[in-house]
């Protein structure tokens, strides 16, 4: 890398710039569009300049649509709240479930083992929408349907795959005569569990919540079918802009910028663990 | 020094289903004195480490059982075998210095902490490590692990200790002063131990007796000493001894006064019968045909001898090896002398009766060493 000459490094300056500029330019985009009204945004031809407006966010946050057909009553704060619910329940239970699942698999071979978990990797592979018909009948069957319950049961789906193979893969790169040596000094192998196992594969636990609560948050047609609007994250939420006298564009702009910013603030906080569990889970998946 | 500190009985280890899986432990009889030093020495996939994993309890045991104290243990958990063990992959807890993963090994016992510094302090000083005590297992050589491994295990105060190729990645001069120094610990304070090695220097430095394993079956359990002079059978003997024993079959025929032994190529070693005991004799002429077994340290050149001829001659700073053309095989003598024989050179090899092994043909089971029944 030392031989790299100044010309090799401005080109590399400029292709990189270029790339972050291609998937950063939409979120940049929709950053400006959340402080435009609908006349600034639909403008042809477009254009960066133009005075600032807090009205999108003020819309939202005091659930108070103002359209050419007059005041919609529009619950996003209450969507918002759902989503980090339902994704942090999820996210906590499927860690609950997951990682004494994904410690099991990866330290006792047993029959059938890799075929169960395998099963449970599949989950993933199915599309959403090949589930949802039956599931629609049961959970009106059970009674689940419109609860938070169904919901958090159903991203299970989700969450609870990745993170038992994200979580599986780590466990499996500790030696377990690591924890033997532990057992041997006079400890259960609950004890080894918590105190040695769970420590060491913490990163890569860190890594599968995370990816599992971002998986959950935009997640969108299970909470569309399955909940009615008072239990909808804000993924469905945002439909609600698309309005009988037009769409929104600015306040669902806005949206988007409320909604991604949780996502974006984990994610960044833990992009290190984050690209260590997905490598990790890729090549050990 | 009597008591029974382990008793392993009719122990089997299967990898899979029983009696359809991988037999790693065949029917294992093995008795360990309070007190005493043992090796299992075997080369990779003899069935040693299973051995060792299954009594401290990491490894199922799929048939038999193993005592300790007079008490059943094998379906107890490791954590109520009172064994401590060093691993062959170290296996110390990355977050902890090496004095914390010393240390800790200590915790369950609740000594207080000035006891526990001193225990701490005394094992570092044996094993050298005293420089790297405040540095993390990732920070040090492998050798180093090894030696914090080791301190984990020897600083407990436990029934057993299993010791997994403990001194597998130490330089030669460290690994002959902690021999001594570990041996020396051991028997100070009276603690019995197991240890694992395909090293026979190690198992015969530190052990006072060896239990010699190959495809999961015991071969030997015996003395080093004995072990090397009286082989059970025809592993043993050729595992056991550097550089190995010569080994070569032979047809057997006898008349009146002589023995002969007929080698390969026409080669004919003939004695007389007086060099052999009478019941000797009598076990040898049941047989036509034998495996004769000599240590390269045994065989003689003499003028007049047996002819060979010099295929390589090596000074090895101490001693002299030379490996020669004999009877279609290869015959080694060891010598103390620096000897400087001219390759293709011819010799006479003289076998003396009293450092012949004779070992069965067919089952390679010892008949006979020297004057004595096997």
């Amino acid at each position: 890398m030392e031989t790299t000459s100044t010309l090799e490094k401005t080109l590399r300056l400029i292709a990189l710039s270029l790339v972050v500029i291609f998937f950063m330019f939409p979120i940049f985009w929709i950053f400006l569009m959340s402080f435009q009204t609908n006349e600034t945004i639909l403008a042809i031809p477009p254009s960066v300049i133009f005075t600032p407006t807090l009205s999108n966010y003020a819309a939202l946050i005091t659930g108070k649509l103002t359209t050419a057909a007059g005041t919609l009553d529009i619950a996003f704060m209450r969507n918002l709240g759902n989503s980090i619910f339902l994704s942090v329940t999820s996210v906590a239970l499927a860690l609950v479930l997951g990682v004494p699942a994904a410690y099991a698999f990866a330290r006792h071979k047993f029959k059938g083992s890799e075929d169960i978990a395998f099963t449970l990797l599949s989950f993933r592979f199915a599309p959403p929408l090949l589930v949802l018909l039956p599931l629609t009948q049961y959970f009106q069957w059970l009674g689940l349907s419109d609860t938070y319950f169904g919901l958090i049961w159903v991203y299970q789906l989700i969450c609870l795959p990745l993170i038992l193979w994200i979580v599986r893969g780590y466990f499996e790169d500790i030696s377990a005569d690591v924890e033997y040596a532990y057992r041997i000094a006079g400890h259960s192998w609950f004890a080894t569990f918590r105190k040695i196992a769970l420590p060491l594969a913490g990163p890569g636990i860190a890594a599968a919540g995370l990816l599992a609560f971002i998986f959950a948050w935009n997640n969108f047609v299970f909470a569309l079918v399955l909940a009615s609007a008072d239990k909808q994250p804000v993924t469905v939420g945002a439909l609600a802009f698309v309005t009988s006298s037009g769409i929104q564009y600015g306040q669902i702009a806005s949206a988007i910028v409320l909604s991604v910013t949780p996502t974006l603030a984990l994610a960044l906080y833990a992009q290190r663990y984050l690209v260590e569990g997905l490598s990790l889970g890729a090549v050990k998946g | 020094m009597s008591e029974t500190a382990l008793f392993i009985k009719g122990v089997d280890k299967f990898y899979g289903p029983i009696d359809h899986g991988v037999h790693a432990v065949k029917q294992l009889n093995m008795d360990v004195k309070k007190g005493e030093i043992i090796a299992l020495l075997g080369s990779s996939g003899c069935g040693k480490t299973s051995t060792l994993r299954m009594v401290a309890g990491f490894e199922a045991v799929s048939r038999g059982t193993i005592s300790m104290k007079g008490r059943e243990v094998q379906t107890f958990a490791p954590v109520k075998r009172n064994v401590a063990m060093a691993f062959e992959g170290y296996s110390l807890y990355p977050p902890l210095t090496v004095r914390e993963n010393i240390a800790f090994a200590l915790k369950a016992s609740r000594l207080s902490q000035s006891v526990v510094d001193e225990k701490v302090a005394s094992i570092a000083k044996l094993l050298e490590i005293e420089d790297i005590m405040g540095r993390y297992p990732s920070s040090i050589s492998g050798g180093q692990q090894q030696r914090a491994s080791l301190g984990r295990a020897l600083i407990r105060d436990a029934d057993l200790h299993l010791l997994d190729e403990p001194m597998g990645q130490l330089e030669p001069q460290l690994r002959a002063l902690l021999r001594g120094r570990i041996k020396h610990f051991i028997k100070e304070r009276g603690l019995t131990a197991i240890l694992v090695t395909h090293d026979q220097t190690e198992a015969n430095a530190l052990a006072d007796r060896i239990a010699v394993m190959e495809g999961g079956v015991l071969q030997q359990f015996d003395t080093p000493q004995m072990i090397k002079e009286r082989p059970a059978n025809l592993f043993t003997g050729t595992f056991v001894g550097e550089p190995p024993m010569n080994v070569f079959s032979a047809g057997i025929s006898g008349s009146g006064d002589t023995v002969s032994f007929g080698l390969n190529d026409g080669v004919k070693l003939d004695y007389k019968a007086s060099d052999f005991s009478h019941e000797v004799r009598a076990e040898l002429m049941k047989r036509s045909k034998v495996v004769l077994g000599i240590r390269p340290y045994a065989v003689r050149r003499s003028e007049g001898g047996v002819g060979a001829k010099v295929a390589v001659n090596q000074w090895l700073g101490d001693q002299t090896h030379i490996a020669t053309d004999f009877a279609g095989g290869t015959m080694v003598l060891v010598e103390h002398d620096r000897t400087n024989l001219a390759i293709g050179e011819n010799v006479g090899i003289r076998l003396d009766p009293s450092s012949l092994h004779v070992f069965d043909g067919d089952s390679g089971k010892a008949i006979s060493h020297g004057q004595e029944l096997a």
